[in-house]
């Protein structure tokens, strides 16, 4: 699937000098007797170009693999590894990326406890590899795919996305992932799926903050159909050119970038299909301060915490608030979904 | 162990017994500014601020609460005399906690801060905690105790609501993990039981004989 945005960068835009670090790094880990693994059959013209610019210097330890899409490699997997081969996109060109320390120590994830503190300390310890997700409820049939075989589904993208947090503060975070469509499209739903649900990890020897029931584990969210192939849905598997940090939900994370943070469920081990809209973890703990859409929405007040600005973190301490901005400034990606919808009873 | 509570200090003890807890409660303030020099405040330092400021007016206020059930356990009363500069650091921590929320959460932007408390439950009873206070601590020194007299002590009973405005506001601010705001409300509720048990039962009970004697 080729993701148009409004403001496509051509191929000769792209920052060459990055890639080209990468593939060194790349090259310099993974010694040159291990498969680089490189272009197969491109369908998406910026990755083309990235892919070419390593394929260019790596000549020999390319080796296509299979027939899919394949351009990201991401051996081996652990803390702080880079993930080399993706492409850059247009996305949230002009914002100020939030400082990588601050995406990495402020977190909610109540897995690993409620302050946001927590998760980068609890989550030292967990252990993302060897992972797979299942795939199940109105599909073809029940499967399962590895979180390598995930990386090679489709080409990975950088997408600069805004972060807003029902709890009133903002991010823009570098994610690294593939838009979940693709993810979708190898799943194979059948004609009954109308929604898909993920569900995260629920292991009390791994996640210390499950041992309090705070919500229901394991942490259930859902998105409309719709949603979930939207163009702006990812599955984030990195952040800042690096593998996901276990605080930030490695291996896999769901991004919608118009929702409050709280739908981007991570550490995804289940995707199910189904007919019914799903009851989120969210949803069962407050239903009248979570709804199922979650859509950003500055109109539509949350009895605890004002939507109507936000605070940008690394903003400083005398920067005051920003207004937050209907669908978090996405409304022309994702707007059409939801004409005709009343977003004050489906909040 | 608790014999220090049992002899009563002299004024020269109590001056440096008095200046030992006003240093101690100034401690989060200084923590406060070094961490800010620091630039170690979080990823969220407005945030930060308000807890922490929150957290002190909270527990300088349940410090206070305990000076009384001391008396009454214990029958000695010379801690008694903390409780005005334990209510005032409240007051102080208090204003900090305001000033951040007004300043550097809203930049004095005076109609988003009147929308905030208008709609949120947990900001109006916090905000009228507050204005509760302002009227203790403007009556807290000899001069106003002496012109009030007797309604004196019926205006800082108010203290008993401010507390439980206060433990609210902290219950009503946390999504789902009630468990620190309700110690609190657990330490305030026993503070709080221990005068009504010695008003209604304990001294009742040794009054009786005296007025069946009478």
């Amino acid at each position: 699937m080729i993701i148009h945005t409004k403001s496509d960068i051509i191929p000769s835009e792209i920052t060459p000098k990055e890639v080209f670090d990468n593939r060194r790094d790349f090259i310099q880990k993974s010694g040159f007797g291990l498969i680089a693994g490189a272009a197969a059959v491109i369908s998406n013209p910026l990755s083309a170009a990235t892919l070419s610019a390593i394929a260019g210097t790596a000549e020999g330890n390319g080796k296509p693999v299979g027939h899919a899409n394949t351009s990201a490699i991401i051996k081996p997997f652990g803390p702080h590894q880079k993930i080399v081969g993706y492409s850059k996109t247009s996305y949230g060109t002009g914002e100020k990326l939030t400082a990588y320390d601050d995406v990495t120590s402020y977190n909610n994830y109540y897995e690993f406890g409620t302050d946001k503190s927590e998760p980068a300390i609890n989550s030292k310890l967990f252990k993302p590899h060897p992972w797979t997700v299942s795939i199940e409820g109105e599909v073809k049939k029940n499967k399962t795919i590895s979180i390598e075989d995930i990386y090679k589904l489709a080409p990975l993208e950088e997408r600069i996305y805004r972060m807003r947090c029902v709890e009133g503060w903002s991010m823009v975070i570098p994610w690294i992932g593939l838009p979940l469509s693709q993810l979708i499209k190898w799943a194979e739903p059948n004609s009954n799926a109308k929604y898909v649900e993920f569900i995260s990890l629920a292991d009390p020897q791994q996640m210390p903050g499950q041992n309090i029931q705070v919500l229901d584990w394991p942490y259930i969210e859902g998105l409309r159909m719709d949603e979930a192939m939207n163009p702006l849905t990812i599955m984030a598997v990195g952040l800042y050119g690096e593998q996901l940090p276990n605080q930030n939900g490695a291996p896999m994370r769901l991004v919608t970038p118009w929702k409050y943070g709280f739908k981007g469920a991570k550490a995804i081990v289940k995707i199910r299909f189904t007919e019914k809209m799903p009851l989120t973890s969210w949803m069962k703990a407050g239903p009248n301060e979570y709804g199922f859409y979650a859509n950003v929405n500055p109109q539509v007040e949350h009895p605890r915490w004002t939507q109507s600005s936000e605070k940008r973190i690394g903003a400083g301490l005398f920067a005051g608030r920003i207004k937050t901005q209907m669908f978090n400034g996405y409304t022309e990606q994702v707007g059409q979904m939801y004409a005709g919808l009343d977003l004050r009873k489906n909040f | 162990m608790l014999r220090f509570l049992t002899t009563i200090p002299n004024k020269k003890q109590m001056v440096w017994i008095k200046s030992f807890v006003f240093f101690v409660c100034l401690i989060p303030l200084i923590r406060l500014v070094l961490l800010g020099l620091q630039g170690s405040l979080t990823a969220n330092p407005v945030e930060f601020i308000e807890r922490s400021t929150g957290f002190w007016t909270l527990f300088i206020l349940l410090a206070t609460l305990c000076l009384t059930p001391i008396r009454l356990i214990f029958g000695r009363a010379w801690q008694i005399q903390l409780r005005r500069m334990l209510g005032l650091f409240m007051f102080f921590y208090a204003c900090l906690h305001l000033t951040c929320y007004v300043w550097l959460d809203f930049s004095f932007d005076w109609a988003g801060v009147t929308k905030d408390i208008a709609k949120h439950p947990r900001i109006l009873v916090g905000f009228a905690a507050f204005v509760l206070t302002i009227p203790l601590a403007i009556t807290s020194n000899n001069a106003m105790m002496k012109r009030l007299r007797q309604r004196w002590k019926q205006l800082h009973q108010l203290v008993y609501f401010i507390a439980v405005l206060g433990v609210v506001h902290f219950w009503w601010l946390v999504k789902k993990d009630i468990r620190e705001p309700l110690l609190y409300a657990c330490i305030l509720a026993l503070l709080l039981g221990i005068r009504i048990y010695y008003k209604k039962v304990a001294i009742p009970k040794k009054s009786n004989p005296a007025k069946a004697s009478g």
